[in-house]
């Protein structure tokens, strides 16, 4: 049974289709890229997988591990091991990341039957999941994402996601912003976090990410749609021409 | 954002938590107010002559003052016949330790969440020292640590016990920082206050342990008139908390209280507050009217005063913390949380008045209004003409939970030398949709997003509360937001 199965979906903000009957399957164990030119839905796609409500879902369906995701709260969906790395992180000031992950850490735990971490075991596992993604001390302790440089906070994001442990995870531009090291760090703790029992989606600009993280599948999502599916040779192709041959080739089949 | 907006409304719905009634035999005076009630009141509590004087010139005073209605809130004309002035537990235990508290008031704090036990527990585990003054209905019912207190020359007892036991210090403070005259509600407080808590510390003595009040309001109609006086000596040091709650009510009850603090050369006092009194129900009906006067002078050169409070009850508040900076290189602050929810109105801030020179103060007030209340920030900083290179930053912050609800600043400035500099800032901004659904995605329902949120935006005023009770004032925080929504 696929971990996401999204069919049809067609989604609206601000009286403007964006999504016109989007289609996706995820199996656990995969990696999926999604490219597509700026403007073509993608972060608007992870928002209604996300729950964002300034989005409206007009049709389609949803399932995540067996059950109707639309029909979850955002932070159910959440718990039920939805994790979304932002394209754009908010910063929440004077709340700080120790605090917040202890909050977000325990209310999954709760969702998955389980008790609070202790303290102590909470900040070793913090510790472990830190190293992982390299965040400092110093990052970790302050609040969450205030001040932080664009490429600190995408490795934020990163390491929230080793802490939650999700079963499915979209990465929304997360190596947008990031240096050639940080890119490699991040890409690392992707792949160390990578099981048979957990699998990504992740939107990107470029193929260089996808020499790290290497995708099972490639899709092209243009004008809400997915227009093109392949394996990781398209991704090269499209950093070598660009998406103008697919848009003409969509207008040609239009 | 309709549902976003639907939980902030519950929120604003909460019910009030802490609602319940304590029945306690009480010994009242009958309603009313005049000059018998004022002699009365003088002779149950065994008062020197010259202390039933002084209520009675109050009283004389306040006959010919108005009831101000300059402050940003609205409320039905009070009847002051219709008060009960006087009410006293007939049972006053002295008690040596906390296990023989009264069960019925360690219930009422366990309900609060703020028990003894609590505190006893704080005790063995932190080492933490945290002295209980429960002023329960105007009269202080128990005391605890006299002991270590007394071998240090620190004097923390009711104010009644002031009065009986120190009178040469009662009459040389008594109204020296808020004069009889002062206020419409001080001068009534003056004239007719019940009991509070009085605390002298001597010179050169650091207090080892935070000192505590908790007041609770309980029998029916009655107004709660405390007096505090707290007096460090020369180079001494207190760290003073004073916490409350109230039962649920009907009737519209008046608190007027009168907090004067003395800090003299090279001592500090720091005075925290967390107040939690009834704020009404949702239809703005009921809750406590708290008008409050708090003043301290640094009377001494590089004394220190330090306000922090954080106000969630009421509905309506009243209340300017102040300091005047007499001596030279004195110091005041202010930092503040006021949460107003439902119909609760605040109005609340400070005044600093800089008389010395190298005098420098800080304000800090974080406002949080939601449902269809009202939060004014209204601050004076008054620069004297000697007040040499005095140093004033002001910051008001404004957090909106619902668009129906407003927030208001009115900072007077009134410079007398021009070497001193004064800066203010303010802010007003939404709680943010993108905040609370990034916590929403991190498995946080919206009322925990909030209460993050809300708390992480206090951080600077909640950090400056004695840490045994930073957390509780959190608690307070999330509890009185917990509601709100969800
Ligand atoms: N909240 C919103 N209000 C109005 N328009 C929106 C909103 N969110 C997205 N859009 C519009 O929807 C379209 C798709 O936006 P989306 O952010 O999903 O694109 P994207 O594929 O992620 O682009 P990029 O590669 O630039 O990140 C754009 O035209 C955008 O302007
Ligand atoms: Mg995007």
């Amino acid at each position: 049974m696929s971990l996401l199965s999204i069919k049809n979906l067609k989604a609206r903000v601000e009286e403007k289709d964006i999504l016109k009957g989007f289609n996706l399957e995820v199996n656990p164990g995969e990696v999926h890229a999604i490219m597509g030119p700026n403007g073509s839905g993608k972060s608007t796609l992870a928002s209604v997988l996300a729950g964002n409500e300034n989005y409206e879902v007009t049709d389609g369906e949803v399932t995540f591990d067996g059950k109707d995701l639309l029909d979850m709260d955002p932070e159910v969906r959440a718990r039920e091991g939805l994790f979304l790395a932002f394209q754009y992180p908010v910063e929440i000031p004077g709340v700080s990341n120790v605090n917040f992950m202890k909050s977000a850490v325990a209310e999954v735990r709760k969702h998955r039957g389980l008790e609070p971490l202790e303290a102590k075991d909470f900040l070793k596992f913090m510790k472990e999941k830190q190293q992982l993604v390299e965040l400092s001390g110093n990052l970790a302790g302050r609040s969450v994402n205030e001040g932080f440089s664009g490429g600190e906070k995408k490795r934020n994001e990163i390491f929230q996601m080793a802490m939650l442990e999700p079963k499915l995870a979209i990465l929304d531009e997360t190596d947008s912003g990031l240096d050639i090291d940080a890119l490699r760090i991040v890409a690392n703790g992707v792949n160390k976090l990578k099981s048979k029992d957990n699998a990504f989606v992740v939107i990107t600009h470029y193929q260089r990410l996808l020499d790290y993280i290497v995708p099972d599948f490639v899709h092209v999502l243009y004008n809400g749609r997915i227009v093109r599916s392949g394996t990781k040779e398209l991704a090269l192709e499209l950093e070598e021409k660009g998406y103008d041959w697919i848009k003409d080739e969509v207008a040609a089949e239009a | 954002m309709a549902e976003e907006n639907a939980l902030l409304k519950e929120f604003t719905e909460k019910e009030y938590e802490y609602g319940w009634s304590i029945d306690i035999e009480a010994d009242q005076l009958p309603k009313g107010l005049n000059e018998d009630i004022v002699r009365a009141i003088s002779a149950k509590k065994n008062e020197p002559e010259w202390l039933t004087e002084w209520r009675l010139k109050a009283f004389r005073y306040w006959l010919t003052m108005e009831e101000p209605t300059w402050a940003h809130v609205k409320y039905p004309k009070i009847d002051f016949q219709d008060i009960i002035y006087y009410s006293a537990p007939k049972k006053k235990p002295e008690i040596g330790s906390l296990d023989e508290v009264d069960e019925e008031l360690l219930a009422t704090f366990e309900k609060l969440g703020i028990s003894l036990e609590e505190q006893k527990r704080l005790l063995n585990v932190a080492g933490s020292n945290v002295a209980v003054d429960a002023v329960f209905d105007s009269v202080s019912v128990k005391t605890t640590f006299q002991e270590t207190l007394r071998e240090k020359g620190i004097i923390f007892c009711s104010f009644s016990e002031a009065v009986q036991n120190h009178p040469e210090l009662v009459k040389k403070y008594l109204g020296s920082v808020v004069p009889y005259t002062d206020n419409y509600y001080a001068t009534l407080n003056s004239a007719v206050f019940s009991d509070g808590s009085f605390c002298y510390i001597p010179k050169g003595v650091r207090c080892p342990m935070e000192l505590s009040t908790y007041f609770r309001i309980n029998a029916m109609n009655t107004g709660q008139f405390e007096r505090t006086l707290v007096i460090a000596d020369e180079d001494s040091y207190v760290s003073y908390l004073e916490g409350c709650t109230a039962p649920q009510r009907d009737e519209n009850q008046l608190h007027a209280a009168v907090v004067e603090l003395v800090a003299l050369k090279g001592s500090e006092i720091k005075y925290s507050t967390v107040q939690n009194w009834f704020p009404g129900d949702k239809n703005g009906k009921g809750g406590i009217y708290n008008f409050v006067t708090k003043r301290g002078i640094c009377a001494g050169d590089y004394a220190k005063i330090s306000w922090t409070q954080v106000e969630t009850g009421s509905a309506i508040t009243w209340k300017y913390p102040s300091c005047i900076l007499k001596g030279d290189n004195t110091i005041g602050e202010f930092y503040s949380v006021a949460v107003t929810n439902n119909y609760q109105q605040a109005d609340t801030g400070t005044k600093m008045l800089h008389l010395g020179k190298n005098t420098k103060s800080t304000v800090i007030s974080k406002g949080i209004s939601a449902g269809k209340s009202n939060n004014s920030y209204r601050g004076l900083v008054r620069i004297g003409k000697n007040a040499t290179n005095a140093r004033n930053f002001s910051q008001c912050d404004s957090l909106l939970l619902s668009d129906t609800c407003g927030a208001h600043t009115f900072p007077y400035i009134e410079c007398g030398n021009k070497t001193a500099k004064v800066e203010h800032e303010a802010t007003t901004s939404k709680v943010g949709e993108d905040q609370i659904f990034y916590c929403n995605q991190r498995g946080l329902d919206t009322e925990q997003a909030i209460g993050l949120i809300v708390n992480g935006y206090c951080k600077e005023v909640l950090n400056k509360l004695p840490m045994e009770f930073a957390v509780e004032a959190q608690k307070l925080l999330s509890v009185s937001l917990e509601g709100s929504v969800g």
